[in-house]
């Protein structure tokens, strides 16, 4: 933890409240975000009890599978979910602007501009805490391999026709969630704790109602008091008063509510499966009704803190002015959804199980080069992060007090004007080292020449030669020099980030790596046994 | 490492002062011991897991009740999959434990599987021991130990350690089998829960050590080597969103040397006892006040990763932040603080009003103070963007 | 005892086996595990200069601009007349200058300007955008314990077969983002390109150097046991073989008595009082910088297998390790106070496959209030204690032992992975230990 991350927390510690980590947002929040508060069954490996998800505030759609264990009432809360998802990213879809890509053409191997389409905004997905991340990662898994009638008509458990999809789409929000800086899948906690330090620790900043009552303590207690409160407080019946975001549930909710619950609803099936004429078959629905609108209830009263949360925390988010390079990212976003999105359409089957090494590799670099994007990005954005990034040398800031006009030799001579700067960083520079400073919006390169002395105010003089983005003549364009008096801030790090070498293609996969993964097999769908729980 | 006898009974008998008259010793699991090496700086949690008291009673007690439980439906589950695992004469298992780790030797046609049972703890060990050596004089079989009981010394004392199975391989070399209920899915596994796993097993491992080596040197095998302890043992779980079996060969050195060392280590318990004020007691049923005092008659390390590890960690982390310790923040907090200990020693250092500015702690917190206040407006900011 | 080991005969059969494998074997591959000192750079000389000799059109991967100048230079020593392209970035100044002077080392950023040339030297991060369409029948890949899986992965499509050498107990490489998702898979991108390597094609003849002519005798012993406890090398000399003297007797203080320590028994623990401290402790920081400066002003002269004629133990000849780089920076400006400019200040790092006579380290673990993983990583203080061929001075709080014992160890464990041996505590402790028989306590005034 940076020295003042540790202060804002300690500061957060003396006066009882969350204190600000970021003065911008450095996340894309969408205008109608689709907020999923997922609960999971214990000890079940991604079964489904319940959800709320939706994208209006007032009005959840909550899904239940009053029978966890049953696969028919899992496929269709998985139905339900398809069937508020699906139509949520169509809407997406469908909404396209011209764009150009650079592409290698097939023929000549040269790099040439492809028109194609953009989606013009994509769809957002928010989740109460990394725990659900891992949950949408797993339903997708679980789903996107499954074959329905139509696909596979011997299928022994067919999946309901959407299922597969929905899986698929899950699957890509998912793994764009590991990318740095994106925002199609948001854990709220990640959120939130990006741009407030509580008085606690970043462990305990993973239960959502406690880092919320750190943020906005209620009226007349502390953030310390409140967020005890959301931790440890429990009813009579002893059960929390802020229950887990989830997707796993309370043990004493799971012993004392739910399972009770459970057994009167499988109870009340039986009866039902015996019944022997109808009207006592209609009784007995009246009590499998009865005990599956009291297991809704539960997951309900479950859900439904959480989802208020969730939805508390997107506006104090809001609050928030959105930071500066944040569409760039967006963008990018937007181009990972339409490529996704243009698979789907292609027919391309689902994503696999593993990946083979060239798209592992590729992904690595790619997030890499996303990670220092984004470390960069957020430090031009908002002063505060820059703050930190001086205090470790990573760069500094101060008043320009000299500018001395000078060229480059050779026979057409470039401005190249010694700066010197006086700060009270103390930035680590090496000999000739390169520095960079946003000029309207890009990196301007200056080169590292000295200290000029030493101040008795324990400052420096840094004495810097500026490189470019200077214009092409022999005087410097209008605005491109420093100039004396004007306050400005140099990174040491690059503000852009150059793209990586360009990997084999997967068929050209090099013996030291196992050679072509050979004809990619389409995945089979999961093998069924009868008491598989998805 | 076993006491020398005289030392150890005083040790007892100064431990069970230590619970309370009549209070029983808590006796320790395998999880409990994986557990110390959590947090092996705590000398509270030392004291009060090698003088065998039940945390959790005492937690509730001193009014910060712990926390952990176990839902029935994980419970239900999971052994519901252990005695699917273990159908048929452990077949489906052997066959795992073939294929993951001995391949070269004959497939398990038909295993032994001994029975085990036996009256109380002790009886049950020496029904386990019984049968390791059996086992391993008929050399060239598979056989299957469901359940066995093992002793292993703890500060002079048993602990009785039940793991889910030993197996025994034709080359007479000895396994463990751990088998859990968390999902192997595409072949990886939650890593945090296969560490806790492979912890878990590593105390079984340093316990069948134990008894290899008495079954080498005892009096009537004194030629025979010590039966080999494989170092990968063999964790079961479900297969991706099945209940059907699969495995993985886990490398346990690692665990092993780490809980063989704070084992070693928990000898120490008794000088810390020594530093207890004479009357200690922290029995469940004494005053709060008088068992609070107690408790802070030892000195914990409390950090936040102790939520998740240790039944008193409510209490601790109460004391922690009422105290101003800044590693009720996270242990690294303290990194780049240097000697300043407390929230307010470090907030006074940083706004200039204690702290000797040449100490580089104070400095740099005076510089991140400054520059704090500069990005949230309070001063002049220069134009980075 | 010692009679029985001939270090020259040994390690002149382990280089014929590889020559031997790469010259004239059927392996795709061939992997050289190469103990600290153990003369890899000598071996890949020799090798590109036998493959070349042989005609084979020879590609060399090294990792760093620094490494890669560094090879052209060696192979321009010993062979003056071979035409060896330098392939360089397009960055400002992306060589060494001394480069220039060679008459036939040919240097562009571009590779087809190269072709035709025996040997090919750069980067892998350069490598991996250079197209050809003919592969290089041979490639020299350097120091590949440090290079990682998905960087082999770019370049390996250029060569036919490849000679892989590297030191397998210095710091591994690493990722900044996280890379779970891939731990198990025999491809893990952030893995060591060694280990995918060896995944792929568990029957590429492996070799290893076994003498390392850096370390001396007090040395090898336990940076091999604590280091490379399944590989164990040893030094290829003797105690008698190596002495450090000083001309300036001891003025009796800490510094001065570590010193006389270190020279005779090759290892010196300055032990300062135990006290948390933020990373730039001022009074380590001035302790490292004053025994620099004593070493200095003493006068040493070294003698060794080298040069029977002691020689002066100079600025250059000195280097100080740290961790972290703001520990240099603090200890680079503690130098420049005592007036000593010309000593290599650097963290572990970038003190990679250099070497001195004698070197002052920062341990990792003194004055912290506690241990994390990136201290206790192996490599790290592998590289530290094993960068000398005389002595060793460690400057160090009092403390450390409790440190490491009470550190919490709950690390995850991926299904698949490899262990990595040996864990650093075990490694900490040993060097400790062995430290502690060296130990010289000083409370600094």
């Amino acid at each position: 933890m940076s020295l003042i991350a540790t202060l804002a927390r300690l500061e957060a510690v003396s006066t009882g409240r969350a204190q600000p980590a970021a003065t911008v947002r450095h996340r894309r929040l969408s205008e109608r975000p689709l907020v999923f508060v997922p609960l999971t069954t214990a000890g079940e490996a991604g079964a489904p009890l319940g959800a709320l998800v939706g994208t209006d505030r007032d009005a959840p759609h909550l899904l239940v599978v009053p029978q966890p264990r049953d696969r028919d009432l899992r496929f269709a809360f998985l139905s339900e979910l398809a069937d508020i998802v699906l139509p949520y990213i169509d809407t997406y879809a469908d909404d396209v602007e011209a764009a150009e890509r650079n592409e290698t053409d097939p023929e000549t191997g040269k790099r040439v501009k492809v028109e194609v389409e953009l989606c013009a905004d994509a769809p957002q997905l928010i989740v109460p805490s990394r725990a659900g991340i891992d949950f949408v990662r797993l339903l997708g898994r679980s789903m996107r391999f499954r074959r329905t009638a139509e696909q596979d008509p011997e299928a022994p458990y067919p999946a309901p026709p959407r299922v597969p999809l929905l899986g698929r789409w899950l699957t890509h929000f998912g793994e764009r969630a590991r990318v740095p800086g994106s925002s199609l899948l948001l854990a709220m906690t990640d959120v939130l704790s990006r741009h407030w330090a509580t008085g606690q620790s970043t462990l305990e900043d993973q239960h959502l109602g406690a880092l919320l009552a750190w943020i906005a303590p209620p009226e007349g207690e502390t953030g310390a008091e409140a967020a005890l409160r959301a931790e440890l407080a429990r009813d009579r019946e002893g059960q929390l008063l802020c229950p887990p975001a989830g997707p796993a549930t309370d043990p004493a909710f799971d012993n004392k509510l739910l399972a009770p619950a459970i057994e009167r609803y499988d109870r009340a099936r039986t009866a039902l499966a015996a019944a022997e004429d109808g009207l006592e078959a209609d009784d007995r629905l009246g009590d499998l009704t009865a005990a599956e609108r009291e297991i809704r209830a539960l997951v309900e009263s479950r859900t439904r803190p959480t989802w208020d949360a969730v939805w508390r925390g997107l506006e104090l988010l809001r609050e928030l002015p959105e930071a500066g390079r944040v569409e760039e990212r967006w963008t990018r976003d937007r181009w990972s959804f339409t490529g996704h999105r243009d698979r789907v359409v292609a027919g391309e089957p689902p994503q696999p199980r593993r990946d083979d090494a060239v798209t592992a590799a590729n992904k690595l670099a790619a997030r890499e080069r996303e990670q220092a994007r984004l470390e960069a990005q957020e430090a031009l954005d908002d002063p505060l992060v820059m703050a930190g990034r001086r205090l470790a040398g990573e760069a500094f800031a101060g008043e320009v007090t000299e500018v001395v006009m000078a060229y480059s030799e050779g026979k057409r001579p470039s401005p190249r004007p010694l700066v010197t700067v006086r700060t009270d960083d103390r930035p680590h520079l090496g000999e000739r080292a390169k520095v960079f400073r946003s000029l309207g919006g890009k990196p301007q390169a200056a080169e590292f020449v000295g200290y000029e002395g030493e101040l008795e105010d324990g400052g420096a003089l840094v004495v810097l030669r500026a490189l470019d983005k200077m214009g092409r003549g022999k005087e410097p364009e209008e605005g491109s020099v420093p100039e004396k008096g004007d306050l400005i801030c140099f990174t040491t790090f690059e503000h852009e980030q150059r793209g990586g070498a360009k990997l084999p293609d997967p068929e050209q996969t090099p013996w030291t790596h196992g050679g072509p993964p050979g004809e990619q097999e389409s995945e089979t769908a999961d093998p069924l046994t009868a008491e598989d729980v998805l | 490492m076993p006491l020398p006898r005289t030392r150890g009974t005083a040790l007892r008998h100064r431990l069970a002062e230590l619970r309370g008259p009549d209070v029983p010793a808590k006796a320790l699991d395998a999880r409990a011991l994986a557990a110390l090496a959590a947090n092996p700086g705590c000398k509270r949690r030392a004291i009060l897991d090698g003088a065998g008291v039940n945390k959790a009673a005492l937690a509730g007690a001193l009014g910060s009740p712990s926390v952990f439980g176990q839902s029935q439906f994980a419970f239900t589950r999971g052994n519901a999959f252990e005695a699917k695992v273990k159908a048929d004469g452990g077949a489906e298992l052997l066959r795992l434990v073939h294929e993951k780790l001995d391949r070269t030797a004959e497939p398990p046609a038909h295993a032994h599987v001994p029975e085990l049972t036996a009256t109380g703890p002790e009886g049950r060990t020496a029904r386990t021991a019984l049968a390791l050596r059996e086992a391993t004089e008929a050399s060239g079989e598979w056989t299957l130990l469901d359940h066995p009981m093992l002793a292993l010394d703890v500060a002079g004392s048993p602990a009785f350690l039940e793991p889910d199975a030993v197996v025994v391989h034709p080359d007479s070399s000895w396994t463990v089998v751990e088998i859990k209920s968390f999902p192997m899915l595409d072949g990886s596994a939650d890593p945090a829960k296969v560490g806790a796993a492979a912890r878990q097993s590593a105390v079984y491992v340093l316990a069948l050590e134990q008894i290899a080596a008495r079954l080498g040197s005892g009096p009537e095998g004194g030629a025979t080597p010590a039966p080999r302890v494989r170092h990968r043992v063999l964790l079961v779980c479900p297969k991706d969103f099945s209940n059907l079996p699969t495995a993985s060969a886990v490398d346990v050195r690692k665990q092993r040397a780490v809980t063989a060392r704070q084992l070693a280590r928990l000898t120490r318990i008794e000088d810390i006892a020594d530093t207890l004020p004479a009357g200690t007691c922290f029995s469940p049923d004494l005053p709060t006040a008088d068992l609070t005092a107690a408790v802070e008659s030892v000195p914990a390390t409390y950090a936040p990763e102790c939520l998740s590890a240790c039944e008193l960690a409510f209490h601790c982390r109460a004391r922690s932040r009422a105290s101003g310790a800044v590693t009720s923040l996270g242990r690294s907090v303290r990194a780049e603080l240097g000697g300043l200990t407390t929230v307010e020693d470090v907030l006074s250092a940083a706004r200039g009003e204690t702290g000797d500015p040449d100490d580089p702690a104070v400095a740099a917190l005076r510089r991140a103070a400054r520059l704090r206040a500069e990005a949230l407006g309070t001063e002049a900011v220069a134009p980075c963007h | 005892m010692t009679s029985a080991f001939d270090p020259g005969a040994a390690a002149t059969r382990a280089t014929d086996a590889i020559l031997r494998d790469t010259l004239h074997g059927t392996a795709r591959g061939v992997v050289v595990d190469s103990p600290p000192g153990a003369g890899k750079s000598t071996l890949v000389v020799r090798a590109a200069l036998e493959l070349a000799d042989a005609g084979r059109p020879l590609m060399v991967v090294a990792q760093t601009n620094a490494q890669v100048d560094d090879l052209v230079l060696r192979l321009a020593e010993k062979n003056p007349e071979l035409p060896v392209g330098r392939l360089h970035s397009s960055d400002a100044d992306p060589y060494d200058k001394a480069l220039d002077d060679l008459p036939n080392v040919r240097k562009s950023a571009k590779a087809g300007d190269l072709t035709g040339l025996s040997v090919v030297i750069s980067t892998a991060a350069k490598w991996a955008h250079v197209k050809v369409d003919e592969p290089w029948r041979h490639a020299i890949v350097d120091e590949a314990y440090q290079m990682r899986s998905d960087s082999l992965l770019a370049v390996a499509g250029l060569f036919e077969r490849a000679l892989f050498v590297g030191d397998p107990g210095q710091l591994d490489p690493f990722a900044i983002v996280g890379s779970e998702q891939w731990a198990g898979l025999s491809y893990d991108p952030s893995a060591s390109a060694v280990t995918t390597l060896l995944a792929h094609n568990p029957e590429l003849p492996q070799h290893r150097l076994p003498v390392s002519w850096r370390l001396p005798a007090s040395a090898a012993p336990l940076v091999s046991d604590a280091f490379y406890p399944y590989t164990p090398f040893r030094s290829g000399t003797g105690h008698d073989d190596r002495r450090l003297a000083f001309a300036v007797p001891s003025d009796g203080s800490g510094p001065d008595r570590v010193i006389d320590e270190a020279a005779e028994a090759g290892w010196g623990l300055l032990e300062l009082p135990a006290r948390h401290t933020p990373r730039t402790d001022p009074e380590a920081v001035r302790a490292v910088a004053t025994v620099v400066r004593r070493l200095l002003d003493r006068g040493g002269a070294a003698t060794s297998e080298r040069s029977p004629d002691p020689a002066p133990l100079t600025a250059d000849r000195i280097a100080v390790g740290t961790a972290h780089r703001d520990q240099a920076a603090a200890v680079r400006a503690a130098l420049a106070e005592l007036g000593v400019t010309d000593v290599t200040v650097d963290t572990a790092n970038r003190l990679q496959g250099r070497e001195y006579d004698v070197t002052v380290v920062l341990h990792p673990l003194s004055g912290r209030p506690d241990a994390t993983a990136f201290h206790l990583e192996t490599g790290r203080l592998c590289v530290l204690a094993s960068r000398h061929r005389h002595a060793c001075i460690v400057v160090c709080r009092a403390g450390v032992s409790e440190l490491l014992d009470d550190y919490p160890s709950t690390e995850p464990v991926q299904l698949g992975t490899l262990v990595k041996f040996p864990d650093g505590w075990e490694a900490n402790h040993a060097v400790l230990a062995r430290l502690a028989e060296h130990r010289v306590a000083w409370r600094p005034s």
